[in-house]
């Protein structure tokens, strides 16, 4: 399968049979991610990571991607210290880092950013999430995780719960999880529930997902809990946002009501959604989920500039 | 009994017949009527047909372009385009959304970057043609009411 020059901007750009390509290439990265091994296959190679909104994760994971596998990289994680200050464009940014790397990284606060930023660019470009939108390389990290953990996604009961209109992971990894045939549960407030169209993805691809605001009754079946955080930044109206936050709380209490081997996931910053003390209990996946974006992003950059190990 | 015309015959222009009833307004703001246009316009409304009811829209001395005749697929996905020269049909074609559509919708996310200072048009993807679907190239969504956005 050959990914070269290809540009990851939403999961729904890739098939199935090219996902699990990716995660099992992802499976080979790992002790490279752990720095247990090491090989420069991206030696004199230049990544721009140009990072228009906050970031704390995906850009220092790629960064560490990039430079575990010998490449460098370039870029910014505040758009003040830029010419975009002084008015210049996405596009004219994006033909500056096409000119200096061979690989761009951004992240921008615009839906659909990353799909014009590759149509300038000869270079590949990777969506590291635009705005609301998706955020694939996320995804990728998140079905990699459940499928170590839990073998297999078939058939899977996996809640998703928290902000899941505005929340962009959700919507990428409903579509995924879809696409793999798992039993998706959405929990959310009422004015937080996942939009008509991911829903109507979802039965486009045979998978009816339960909707309800009650997570306690849902707890007990799930294989997996997928926690979002409810995104202040997101919210047009301020008042909204604070009549839902802290809707949902994950404490230990109720992980009672769960299967022993449920995992809880959150893709990270949370806030006061998974209090501290379910860290130290095995339910506790996130951490690990963070570590796997590491080696999923070896895993793109390698494919993507067609230097494999 | 003698079939009466409810719109009278045109010399030269286009017949827009098939037009979803109740949309044939829509249609003329589409191809820009009355505003600067002089040309002379008829339009019939809820005409009973074969398929039921129909608009129909006749226009003197104008032609459609290729770009109108998309816009008006996108709300009237049966209409039928007739060109009329000298009293005789000269050309009829049924209208027909192409792949994707550049220009002529405005997606309805304001944070979408279509919607922005940059240089890009906007682009949708046609994901049914009858009734009319369509998807943002760039931000992934669907706009609820496509005659609202059409630019």
């Amino acid at each position: 399968m050959d990914f070269k020059g290809k540009d990851v901007i939403s999961i729904k750009d890739f098939s199935k049979k090219e996902i699990n390509y990716i995660l099992n290439y992802s499976e080979e990265m790992v002790p490279y991610a752990r720095g247990e091994k090491y090989k420069d296959i991206l030696k004199g190679k230049v990544l721009s990571s140009l990072f228009f909104e906050p970031s704390t994760r995906t850009r220092l994971s790629f960064e560490s991607a990039m430079n575990r596998l010998g490449g460098r990289v370039i870029g910014f994680s505040d758009p003040s210290g830029t010419s975009q200050k002084k008015g210049e464009n996405l596009v004219d940014t994006i033909r500056m880092a096409n000119s200096y790397s061979d690989i761009i990284v951004m992240r921008h606060p615009y839906e659909g950013a990353a799909r014009l930023a590759a149509e300038y660019a000869d270079v590949p470009v990777i969506n590291a999430g635009d705005g609301a939108g998706q955020h694939p390389t996320q995804c990728l990290l998140d079905l990699f995780t459940i499928r170590s953990e839990k073998r297999w996604i078939k058939n899977k009961t996996i809640i998703l719960v928290g902000d899941l209109k505005y929340g962009r992971t959700v919507h990428s990894l409903a579509y995924a999880l879809a696409l793999y045939g798992a039993e998706l549960v959405f929990v959310s407030p009422p004015n937080l529930k996942m939009p008509n169209e991911v829903i109507n993805e979802c039965r486009e691809l045979g998978v009816e997902p339960v909707q309800t605001a009650s997570l306690e009754k849902a707890i007990k079946d799930a294989d997996v809990l997928y926690v979002t955080r409810i995104q202040k930044e997101r919210f047009p109206d301020p008042e909204e946002y604070n009549r839902v936050v802290g809707t949902y709380k994950i404490d230990n209490e109720l992980l009672k009501n769960g299967k022993k081997n449920l995992i809880v996931m959150h893709p990270l910053p949370r806030v006061t959604e998974i209090h501290p003390d379910v860290d130290k209990t095995p339910h506790a996946l996130y951490f690990k989920q963070a570590f796997n974006g590491v080696p999923v992003r070896m895993a793109l950059l390698s494919l993507v500039m067609g230097e494999k190990l | 009994m003698k079939k009466e015309l409810k719109v009278p015959l045109i010399k030269d222009g286009t017949v827009i017949d098939h037009i979803t009833a109740g949309n044939a307004v829509q249609v003329l703001h589409i191809i820009g009527i009355p505003k600067g246009s002089s040309s002379v316009v008829s339009v019939a409304m809820n005409v009973k047909s074969k398929l039921g009811k129909k608009d129909i829209v006749k226009v003197e001395n104008r032609e459609l372009d290729s770009k109108e005749v998309d816009k008006i697929a996108l709300i009237a996905p049966k209409a039928t385009i007739n060109i009329i020269r000298d009293y005789e049909v000269a050309k009829k074609h049924k209208v027909q959304l192409p792949d994707e559509i550049v220009g002529i919708v405005k997606c309805e996310n304001p944070t979408c970057v279509s919607n922005t200072n940059e240089p890009v048009e906007s682009r949708f993807k046609v994901i049914c043609r009858d009734p009319p679907r369509i998807k943002c190239c760039y931000c992934e969504r669907e706009p609820e009411d496509i005659a609202d956005r059409i630019i």
